[in-house]
């Protein structure tokens, strides 16, 4: 299961990360905010009018955006 | 006696960074700009217990040293001490959110392996406790082996010590540190931020309840697009007030001026001139202080964030993302921090897409050309109880901007800027109540900027064109504007401006307001006051000579010649700085102007076709 696929204030934990996926430095960037195998995870809130893109998480104390590719990439187990 | 001290403060974004510099150093902060890089170099002066006064940088806020931003980058290079110019700082102050230990603990090993003397400020402490966490400060400083001060920086806490702690660290040779991978220092922190929680109860309420409501699929947006409808609706009917007591005041002292001196040239330089083409522009104040208050109370708050989040799927649309909407609502404000806001965004294709559209977004300097230009050819009727009339045409200038932003990026990420997709990730800080004294600190600073332009670029300006205007003199039955240089001017330039509807002021407006675009207001004020022979150049004065002279399809051609037309050279200059070269601005002078006369173009010979 990947972290898009997941219901909204399921906690859940990253697993995996197919840093392939993601583009350039987002890897990078993701990892600062926290968003790398072993974190803690739950979706907050999710897209915007009838879409599902992007995707607020939370990661700890902190509250991180992104995308649905993003989220694509992040194969998480519920808690 | 030793060396003046530098001190440097570092941390994440978001850990109230800012708000601990204000508090430090108070209104008297340097902001410039670090050499090449276009990042704001924040300095003040902290004042040691002993009385010695240290300089104090506020660095921009990074993740990591491991840079993938410009802001980023200058952190690493100053505090690694290979900032060209930038001395190294000698003790670094490490500024960590109280109440997100875990996470910021890891920015803070990091910035302690580099061995600088470090103090930790446990910054926010009272967001901590609202959240119900319970910290051991001393238990922190134990487990990092240095200094660690508890802060609260919006209520001036823990100052002090912080001052003092800096002063005790000075000189000091820290033992030197072990240097740990990513996930390590992440596993230390997390070890070390639980043993330094006492206890915690309760969690981010305030945030979840607030976003579950400004985040909402739906009601999220219809927020954000009421709240800056509110924004635009403010600036034109708020500061009427604050702008009529402005105008008086300047008629009051052209009064003066006129009472005390002989007829005459000195006289007729004062009034008609000075008074006239800086007080023209010192009106709108009040309009561009609303205008920035909106803007810094957003980011104060955190809902620039949210806003950004919640736009990021309409700027995905046109090959953007939700990180372009914060630079571009700045442009409102001025396309010049805009552009320097710009610096965020990682993607350099992004950037420099956001960077070339940003001219688009209508910025305050456009807002006394269009505010001049509807009072005299639009009637303030109320179409709906609270919305008149005229700030319905001000807000669909403002969407014109935007829509030809939205189509320009459209059509640049296919062409010029084209690339991968952008992504968009993003740190969604938590709510904040921002401190008064930090907003009017903020708004100073914008004032201030706008007031310097209206003393010195905007002031000389006037002052040429006034002197154009008035040599050399027409004789008996000639008109003074056909006679004089500027008039020759505008005669010359006018066959390529006739065919979209301007007349020869208009085109001669056009000339000063290169240099900043509200001069195309003094400028024309000033022409008519010359031509007119009259001495009161006002902006009733300037309004009801506009509504005589000009028809509507030219006054409506004008208005959209300015929604695209790239008019402040100022503007170009930081472009240019910031894309390196004169490619860029080129390409943006280019478009701008191709657009500018198309869009005046049809919008002139549309209006006649409706017989407007």
């Amino acid at each position: 299961m990947t972290l898009d696929g997941i219901g909204r204030g399921i906690p859940a934990r990253i697993i995996a990360i197919d840093w392939h996926r993601l583009a350039g430095e987002e890897g990078k960037r993701l990892r600062a905010l926290g968003l790398g195998e072993g974190a803690e995870v739950r979706v907050a809130h999710r897209g915007v009018f009838a879409g599902r893109d992007p995707l607020a998480v939370q990661v700890g104390a902190m509250t991180v955006a992104l995308r649905r590719v993003h989220a694509a990439a992040m194969t998480v187990e519920p808690l | 006696m030793s060396e003046p001290l530098t001190v440097a403060l570092v941390g994440n974004p978001n850990a109230g960074k800012s708000a601990l510099f204000n508090a430090l150093t108070g209104a008297r902060q340097k902001i410039a700009n670090y050499p090449g890089v276009t990042v704001e170099r924040k300095a003040g002066r902290l004042v040691l217990p002993s009385g010695e006064a240290a300089t104090l940088l506020d660095l921009p806020g990074a993740y990591s040293l491991d840079a993938t931003s410009p802001d980023e980058e200058v952190t690493r290079k100053v505090v690694l001490g290979e900032f060209a110019g930038e001395a190294r700082p000698q003790v670094l102050v490490v500024v960590v959110d109280a109440a997100n230990l875990g996470h910021h603990l890891v920015f803070a090993q990091e910035a302690i392996e580099i061995g600088l003397p470090v103090v930790v400020a446990l910054n926010m402490m009272d967001l901590a406790e609202r959240d119900g966490i319970v910290l051991d400060p001393a238990a922190l400083s134990q487990a990092l082996g240095l200094q660690v001060v508890p802060t609260v920086a919006v209520r001036r806490r823990g100052l002090a010590e912080l001052a003092a702690a800096v002063a005790d660290a000075r000189g000091m040779v820290p033992a030197p540190r072990q240097h740990l991978s990513l996930p390590e220092r992440r596993l230390a922190a997390r070890n070390i931020a639980r043993a330094a929680i006492l206890s915690r109860s309760g969690a981010h309420r305030v945030r979840t309840e607030l976003d579950r409501v400004l985040l909402h699929p739906w009601l999220g947006p219809v927020i954000l697009f009421a709240l800056l409808f509110v924004m635009f609706q403010a600036v034109f009917a708020w500061a009427t007030p604050f702008a009529d007591g402005l105008e008086a005041l300047a008629a009051s002292l052209a009064d003066a001026v006129r009472a005390g001196l002989a007829p005459g040239f000195v006289r007729d330089f004062l009034t008609e001139g000075v008074i006239a083409g800086v007080g023209s522009v010192v009106v709108f104040l009040p309009q561009i202080v609303i205008l920035f208050a909106f803007i810094l109370m957003m980011e104060a708050t955190g809902y620039m964030a949210r806003a950004a989040f919640l736009m990021d799927r309409m700027m995905a649309g046109v090959g953007l993302s939700g990180r372009s909407f914060i630079p571009l609502l700045s442009s409102f404000a001025c396309a010049i921090p805009g552009i320097m806001a710009t610096r965020s965004i990682a993607d350099p294709k992004d950037r420099l897409t956001t960077i070339l559209i940003a001219p688009l977004m209508t910025c305050s300097a456009r807002l006394p050309v269009y505010a001049v230009i509807i009072a005299a050819v639009i009637p303030a009727t109320r179409v709906a109880p609270g919305i008149g009339l005229q700030g319905l045409v001000l807000f669909a200038l403002y969407l014109a901007g935007i829509l030809g932003a939205m189509a320009a990026a459209l059509v640049l990420r296919r062409s010029v800027t084209r690339g991968a997709a952008s992504g968009f990730i993003m740190e969604l800080p938590r709510y904040q109540l921002p401190l008064v004294k930090d907003l009017l600190i903020g708004l100073w600073q914008r004032a201030w900027v706008f007031l310097r332009r209206a003393g010195t670029i905007i002031f000389a300006v006037t002052i040429a064109l006034w002197l154009l205007l008035t040599f050399p003199r027409a004789e008996e039955g000639e008109s003074q504007l056909d006679v004089s240089f500027a008039g020759r001017i505008a005669t010359a330039m006018h066959p390529a401006f006739e065919p979209i509807g301007f007349n020869r002021e208009m085109t001669l407006a056009l000339v000063p307001a290169m240099a900043a675009r509200e001069v195309a207001v003094s400028s024309l004020a000033t022409t008519y006051a010359v031509d007119a022979g009259d001495e009161e150049a006002t902006m009733a004065a300037l309004e009801a000579e506009v509504a005589q002279r000009w028809s509507l399809p030219t006054a409506l051609a004008f208005l959209a010649w300015f929604v695209f037309a790239p008019q402040c050279i100022s503007t170009i200059a930081v472009a240019r700085r910031e894309t390196n070269g004169w490619k860029w601005p080129g390409v943006m002078l280019a478009y701008l102007f191709a657009l500018a006369y198309i869009f005046a173009g049809i919008t002139f010979w549309g209006a006649r076709a409706l017989g407007l």
